[in-house]
């Protein structure tokens, strides 16, 4: 039911912004083409901060530094209830999208999705986005240095979700 | 931030990769990472654009303000500096709508957007103002109401209830952004009382 909703979001935003335009008697089409320059303009500004960030987060997959980091906290994270095979997901989420998110289809592939683990992931991976990455596009496309406590904030976050992940499971299923 | 993050997974992915043995993975992590970067701007680009026109479209229509509207009043309590700034809230209410749909690739485009407002409003552009350090841990909490594709996944991995999950993730969701939320606007009162007492 809900998954029905969620397909007409998209289709009826693009109808909707569009006949809005040409009812107002605007001109669609170069007001678009304007706004469609603006948005490659920025593409273009954080493409540096992307590569950098990548091969970055690709090193530290590849290295298995996230398995000894995963490691390191197993015993803070049996202490708080939460699964170890959860670490990783957690701390590959804040640095990588797509990398949390292989992680994430191998436990549905090897534990089910209904199984305690599998449900406590689908809910950190709907609860948690990159931060890394948020904050250094963010702030990379307008050119920022200081980013202040930004990156403490976001990862506090994270850790809220990676804690009440496994406890909201707990309590609702 | 970044001078130091970036030498620091470098550094630690080289320590790693030297104790388990990994150095061949390594390498070929260092050669390949650039092509998946380019992958992910592949679809950046696309978003970024076509996101770009509709925001154009949608404010010269009239939509934005329409939106903006229903959103500020809650947009309000968090920014309360950007009371009068109509334009940055705009664009901050899409954003979060975008969000909030979870509509991931078009919140990127008009999440920048609010950042480009935000920081022409700024008093020092080298530094981060505190809307901008609040904004942008609400875009790294999730805001998500329907964890549309978590669902997707859990459905064609043979769950019995995909959308099982939605209430756990909306609390967790709602938790960690007041988390985030709370320790950005703290860190910004006490320097600002530091920034009094000096």
């Amino acid at each position: 039911m809900i998954n029905h909703i969620a397909q007409w979001v998209l289709p009826f935003a693009v109808t909707i912004v569009f006949s809005a335009g040409s009812v107002k008697g605007l001109k669609v089409f170069e007001l678009f083409r304007r706004g469609a320059e603006k948005g490659l303009a920025t593409v273009y500004s954080i493409f540096p901060t992307v590569v950098a960030l990548v091969v970055a987060v690709t090193m530290l997959r590849e290295s298995g530094a996230i398995g000894l980091i995963a490691d390191v906290f197993s015993p803070v994270a049996s202490f708080l209830g939460i699964p170890s095979e959860i670490i990783p997901i957690g701390l590959l989420t804040t640095v990588s999208g797509g990398g949390s998110l292989s992680l994430f289809r191998d436990v549905l592939k090897n534990d089910g999705p209904d199984s305690f683990i599998g449900q406590v992931s689908s809910v950190l991976m709907g609860a948690t986005d990159t931060t890394f990455y948020a904050v250094s596009i963010y702030f990379g496309a307008v050119g920022i240095k200081k980013t202040r406590h930004t990156l403490l904030a976001g990862l506090a976050a994270d850790f809220t979700s990676l804690v009440l992940s496994s406890f909201f499971v707990k309590l609702f299923l | 931030m970044m001078n130091i993050i970036l030498p620091a997974m470098f550094v630690l992915s080289f320590i790693c990769a030297v104790l388990t043995g990994r150095m061949s993975e390594l390498s070929y992590a260092v050669a390949s990472g650039g092509t998946a970067a380019v992958e992910l701007l592949l679809n950046l680009i696309a978003a970024m654009c076509f996101w770009g026109g509709i925001m154009e479209v949608a404010e010269h229509s009239g939509l934005t303000a329409v939106l903006s509207k229903i959103v500020s009043p809650l947009l309000k309590l968090i920014f309360p500096r950007l009371r009068k700034e109509k334009y940055t809230l705009e664009a901050i209410s899409m954003n979060v709508t975008a969000n909030m749909l979870g509509l991931g690739n078009a919140a990127t485009p008009l999440g920048l957007e609010a950042m480009k407002r935000l920081q022409d409003i700024n008093a020092d552009t080298d530094r981060a103002s505190d809307e901008m350090v609040l904004f942008v841990v609400m875009n790294t909490a999730a805001m998500r109401i329907i964890p549309t594709t978590v669902a997707t996944l859990r459905a064609q991995y043979g769950s019995a209830e995909p959308m099982s999950v939605m209430l756990p993730t909306l609390l967790t969701t709602a938790s960690s952004l007041c988390v985030g939320i709370t320790v950005a606007g703290l860190g910004c009162f006490l320097k600002r009382r530091a920034g009094d007492k000096l």
